[in-house]
């Protein structure tokens, strides 16, 4: 992961957010991320975010428990230990389906719970750079990344003509790490001669 | 934007819709002169009673999802809600014809279909004797007659309802008031959907085939047989009038919700499916086993696994994706799949009980459906045709035509 330099605007209304969003992506900034008290629908296409891929990892991961519940049960029952049910076949299709099923849903459901944490980068003890604490409250916040090229200053100027508050600039670990907060600080201080 | 609101029925589809009436009509003739007699006439009347009983439930089934969408105050769907209304309409037509094959069958005395019927059978036999409070002629007639009455009833209410707000804006007291009154008759439809179609029509129509053999998960069983086929012609009128140009209001969002629809209860359908046989084949009592006798391992096995492709496998892994739901081709064709599925699913609970021995799907069945399909045709584009295709003064409406999945 890497330190990069960010400018920081926060909104305080949906109806000017989606707007601004529109009018900074036109403007050529790239938009590292927006962060809202809630899910707000329709944000996702307006930053122009590509489909995520994890119901396809979720088909996988149920395909995945499927195959290993068939040959599992399969294995076990027709040559590893088959037992007499009622004098039912050894290969009884119809009662392991129950069993298939729930491992289907078992592996589809922790492997998606997993595979979402990844994505979003979440897990026990792991921390992240929050650009502004008031994201978890009532305010929008959006967050442009700079380039080589970027002038943070015009930058700046420029979010607050298009209604933002509170802008500020940042440098931040766009990745996650161990650690606490109190301590936070340090991955910046060792890296200090990355910073662009 | 000016709205298309009149549907004028093409002169294509009336034509299309008089010809199928007629090949129905052709064929009811020409099986009653072929089968009528023959073997106490039992491929003729359980192909009118498998038709007229699917496609009644069917056209029902529209009504129980537009009561549904109403007691969830639903309001995506009041874009296309007169397709809904129209479709519904058909339960007069249909609710007739079916009442009178059910007469013919109880007064003609069919034992041949219901074996009930017979009183010196049952008052031999132990199992039909106790059963003989519910399965007897005059229940059978009183309840039927009740059972459509009221479905024929409660649908005319619920269309005049939502008909009396064609003429002049709601203020939000009396659109209050609306949504009550039709929160008030949607809650006596369901209840009356739920003695019915969830419990006791199935069991008398149908489950009676076989007197001897029950089932407790046959009534829902049919019930989303019956349901998955109705939202999928509820999604074939609606996908036609998109092509005309009608219902702008109704884009693919819309569709997207239809498509989960058909797909949620094609899921619910196999997990019915599966809780009855399952637990038959498990127990392995020769008393249930007996129904699943000659579907599972005799002439019907192909039906059997081919109602299993069609209403499952199909709908789960096409409408599995976003973009298959939202896709009007990947609808149509699931669409025409499932009502096809759903109509060869009621042949085998029919068929397989009637005629066990062998399996005579043919022309005669065919044409009989093509029958009710031109007569659900003529039926629903005579009632859209008639008013208005958007209700522009629902209080709902607004939420209909901005919402998104």
């Amino acid at each position: 992961m890497a330190i990069k330099k960010f400018v920081v605007g926060a909104f305080t209304d949906e109806a000017v957010l989606f707007p601004a969003v529109k009018k900074v992506r036109q403007a050529g900034y790239k938009i590292h991320d927006v962060y809202t008290p809630m899910a707000i629908h329709g944000l996702d296409k307006a930053m122009g975010l590509r489909e995520t891929s994890l119901h396809t990892a979720g088909f996988i991961y149920g395909i995945t428990g499927t195959t290993t519940a068939l040959s599992g049960i399969g294995w076990i029952f027709t040559s590893d230990w088959p037992l007499n049910f009622g004098g039912k076949p050894h290969f009884s299709l119809p009662a392991w389906i129950p069993i298939t099923f729930e491992l289907t849903v078992l592996f589809a459901a922790v492997g998606m719970v997993l595979t979402f944490c990844y994505l979003c980068q979440m897990a026990p003890f792991v921390k992240k750079h929050h650009f502004s604490l008031r994201a978890t409250d009532d305010h929008f916040v959006m967050v442009i990344e700079c380039t080589p090229r970027t002038n943070v200053a015009e930058a700046q100027a420029f979010l607050g003509s298009i209604g933002a508050v509170d802008i500020n600039v940042q440098d931040a670990e766009t990745g996650w790490w161990l650690g606490r907060y109190d301590k936070d600080t340090k991955p910046f201080e060792m890296n200090k001669t990355a910073i662009v | 934007m000016s709205l298309k609101e009149h549907f004028e029925i093409p002169a294509k589809y009336k034509l299309w819709s008089m010809i199928l009436m007629g090949v129905g009509a052709l064929s009811l003739i020409l099986g009653y002169v072929l089968y009528g007699n023959q073997d106490g006439g039992v491929r003729f009347w359980s192909a009118l009673l498998h038709n007229s009983v699917y496609f009644l439930l069917v056209v029902n089934a529209t009504m129980f999802f537009y009561c549904a969408t109403t007691l969830a105050l639903g309001g995506w769907q009041i874009s296309f809600r007169r397709v809904t209304e129209a479709i519904s309409a058909s339960v007069i037509p249909i609710g007739a014809i079916t009442f009178v094959i059910l007469l013919c069958l109880v007064m003609g005395h069919k034992t041949i279909i219901y074996e009930w019927l017979d009183k010196d059978v049952v008052s031999k036999d132990a199992v039909l004797n106790g059963k003989k409070g519910f399965l007897n002629p005059s229940f059978f007639i009183i309840w039927t007659t009740l059972t459509i009455g009221l479905w024929i009833l409660l649908g005319l209410k619920m269309r005049q309802i939502s008909r009396s707000i064609d003429d002049a804006p709601l203020s939000v007291e009396e659109g209050k008031a609306f949504t009550w009154k039709n929160t008030v008759w949607s809650s006596v439809y369901i209840v009356w959907f739920a003695l019915t179609v969830a419990s006791t029509v199935p069991w008398l129509w149908l489950m009676s085939i076989n007197a001897h053999w029950f089932s407790t998960m046959y009534s829902w069983y049919t019930f989303a047989s019956t349901f998955v086929a109705g939202i999928a012609l509820m999604t074939l009128f609606v996908i036609y009038l998109k092509n005309l140009g009608y219902l702008e209001f109704t884009n693919e969002e819309h569709l997207h919700d239809l498509g989960k629809f058909q797909f949620a209860f094609s899921i619910f359908w196999t997990y019915l499916w599966f809780s009855q046989f399952m637990l038959i084949w498990y127990a392995n009592i020769s008393e249930e086993t007996i129904y699943f006798k000659n579907r599972f391992e005799g002439p019907y096995s192909g039906i059997f696994y081919l109602n299993l492709v069609i209403n499952f496998l199909a709908p789960l892994l096409i409408y599995m994706t976003r973009s298959s739901k939202r896709n009007y081709a990947t609808v149509t064709f699931m669409s025409v799949a499932l009502l096809f599925g759903h109509w060869l699913d009621v042949y085998q609970m029919v068929f397989g009980s009637t005629i066990k021995g062998e399996v005579m799907l043919g022309l005669f069945d065919f044409g009989i459906a093509a029958g009710f399909v031109g007569l659900i045709m003529w039926q629903t584009a005579r009632v859209l045709a008639k008013y208005p295709l958007i209700i522009k003064n629902h209080p709902f409406l607004k939420e209909s035509i901005i919402h998104h999945t």
